[in-house]
């Protein structure tokens, strides 16, 4: 598969006050996104998780280090444009992205800035809102929608400027469960049928379950990556960095630690009650 | 309590009113506005009156909604009126009260500046309460586009003034928000004169202030990522176009005001 995103020895310091160390909040990532691939970055607050998807489409540029999309470097002023255009980006708070206020203007506001003709805009629009399920709100004004709603005319704004891979900084943290799941099924659907690679920055253990890659953040460096089961099954380590890990883990992980013989590799909740039938059953 | 407040109050409705571009009622606002200070007799206040009533009509907007939006100037209105009736020097006086002498142009003056305050304030009102605020803002935009020439940055003010109302109800929210937050901690908002009241605001002022300016700073971040990069090579979901009733009510606009301007000689 192609790569889309690829950081060499990234690393990045917040500006310090004068004469105390700068804080790196990236320590020497080296990490590639795979295209068309749906990958979920885990940590804790301040692991650097964030900050690491900021510079994915150069809102922060690296300290030390490259990031490359589509082999650009976010460094090169001439191409920013066009990385931003590839990468779209969105963010924690749906109130504080959302321009216009009707739903189809806001939704208009990037293919705007990019220049593209009038009657694509109206296309792009329609399709955008119909591949994330707001096509019955283009009228509407985004104040009066819920938290899952508004996040999603966010997200359709940025399918409007087709980009090859929208990037999730927290996007779920501030909904309830009922938006947090729209957004996600929303999400899941645009990387299965449009193919748009995905990367999901949260700290919400259960969104990884059905990624193809998890990557866990720490102190500002990649501590594992791998499949959502690869990186799972290794209970202790993820609690040790004050991760937790998703209910059916913990549950396998118990009846382990009580002599049942259960596999850890059981994600979903059908796999963990077959994989516990199982061991009753023996 | 804030929730009632609403700028730029539009009643959405699909009149000619409404269809109107934005470009054709702000030019027809400024005629009828330069038409009202030109206006010297009754005959004149008559023709723009009665324009006005008709234009009332087409649109369908209630009589009462439109004299609402006189409350707040009532003052205004009064004072001005007031003053012309008092104060304007003339050769004959109808009333004459110690120092307070009512003047025959006096009289004439005051009630024509009245009518000339309530037609400007209906008249503008009216242009508001069909047009929605993303629209007046689109059309001031094109119709200032010229300006740009001089280093007018008017897509900068457009834009400015857009986002502005997209955030007006958001932080009216915030307000309520904080509002309810403070009270709950014993904050008295009603009980004090007025330089009290204005103290008890100051918490929610300044929380009020620092989440507007982290907003404004996710934002632009927002908009950035959104490739926005100013108004150069921009182009827009619905692009304006004269249509024929345009141009029939431009025509219609400038006949009344060129109307206006040939009656005021005549002191009509």
């Amino acid at each position: 598969m192609a790569e889309i995103i690829r950081t060499e020895n990234l690393t990045y310091a917040y500006p310090a006050d004068e004469g105390a160390a700068p804080a790196l909040a990236l320590r020497g990532v080296d990490l590639t996104i795979e295209k068309g691939s749906f990958v979920v970055v885990l940590g804790h607050n301040g692991s650097g998780k964030s900050t690491l998807a900021k510079t994915f489409n150069g809102v922060l540029l690296p300290s030390e280090g490259h990031v490359l999309v589509e082999g650009m470097d976010t460094r090169d002023e001439t191409q920013l444009l066009a990385i931003r255009q590839r990468v779209g980006m969105v963010f924690q708070n749906p109130d504080n992205q959302i321009v216009a206020n009707v739903v189809e203007e806001d939704v208009a506001f990037a293919p705007e800035n990019l220049g593209v003709p009038s009657q694509e805009i109206r296309q792009r629009v329609d399709s955008a809102l119909r591949l994330v399920d707001m096509a019955d709100f283009v009228r509407h004004a985004p104040h009066l929608l819920s938290g899952g709603q508004k996040q999603r005319i966010a997200i359709a704004g940025v399918i409007a400027m087709e980009p090859t891979c929208i990037v999730l900084d927290e996007a779920t943290a501030m909904l309830d469960p009922m938006g947090r799941q729209e957004v996600l099924s929303a999400v899941h659907r645009l990387n299965r049928e449009e193919g748009i690679t995905v990367v999901l920055i949260t700290h919400h253990m259960n969104e990884a379950e059905d990624a193809d890659r998890v990557v866990v953040m720490d102190d500002g460096e990649v501590v594992m990556d791998g499949t959502p089961r690869e990186v799972f099954t290794q209970v202790a380590r993820l609690r040790s960095m004050g991760l937790t890990v998703p209910d059916t883990v913990d549950l396998l992980d118990r009846l382990r630690k009580d002599g049942v013989d259960v596999p850890l590799t059981a994600l979903t909740v059908e796999e963990c009650a077959d994989a516990i039938l199982e061991a009753i059953a023996k | 309590m804030l929730k009632d407040i609403t700028l730029g109050q539009y009643f959405p409705g699909d009149t000619v009113a409404h269809r109107l571009d934005p470009r054709t009622k702000i030019l027809l606002v400024t005629f009828y506005i330069i038409a009202l200070f030109c206006a010297k007799g009754a005959v004149s206040y008559g023709l723009l009156a009665l324009t006005l009533a008709v234009c009332v009509r087409i649109s369908r907007v209630g009589l009462h909604a439109l004299v609402r939006g006189l409350k707040p100037v009532l003052f205004i209105i009064l004072f001005t009126g007031i003053l012309n009736l008092f104060f304007t020097p003339g050769e004959r006086y109808l009333v004459e009260w110690g120092v307070l002498r009512i003047s025959d142009t006096g009289l004439r003056n005051a009630i024509f500046m009245v009518i000339r305050i309530m037609l400007l304030i209906m008249g503008t009102f009216l242009m508001t309460y069909t047009t929605s605020p993303i629209s007046l803002t689109d059309g001031l935009e094109r119709l200032l586009n010229g300006l740009k020439k001089i280093h007018v940055p008017v897509h900068e003010l457009a834009m400015m003034m857009s986002i502005a109302l997209r955030f007006i109800p958001t932080l009216i929210e915030e307000t309520d928000k904080i509002m309810s937050a403070q009270k709950a901690r014993g904050a008295d908002f009603e009980s004090g004169g007025l330089v009290q009241k204005a103290r008890a605001l100051i918490p929610v002022l300044v929380p009020l202030f620092i989440s507007a300016f982290r907003r404004a700073d996710e934002l632009a971040t927002a908009m950035e990522c959104r490739c926005y990069h100013g108004g150069e090579g921009r182009t827009k979901l619905h692009v304006l176009h004269y249509a024929a009733r345009d141009w029939a009510a431009l025509a219609l606009g400038a006949a009344i005001l060129v109307g206006v301007l040939a009656l005021r000689p005549l002191g009509l």
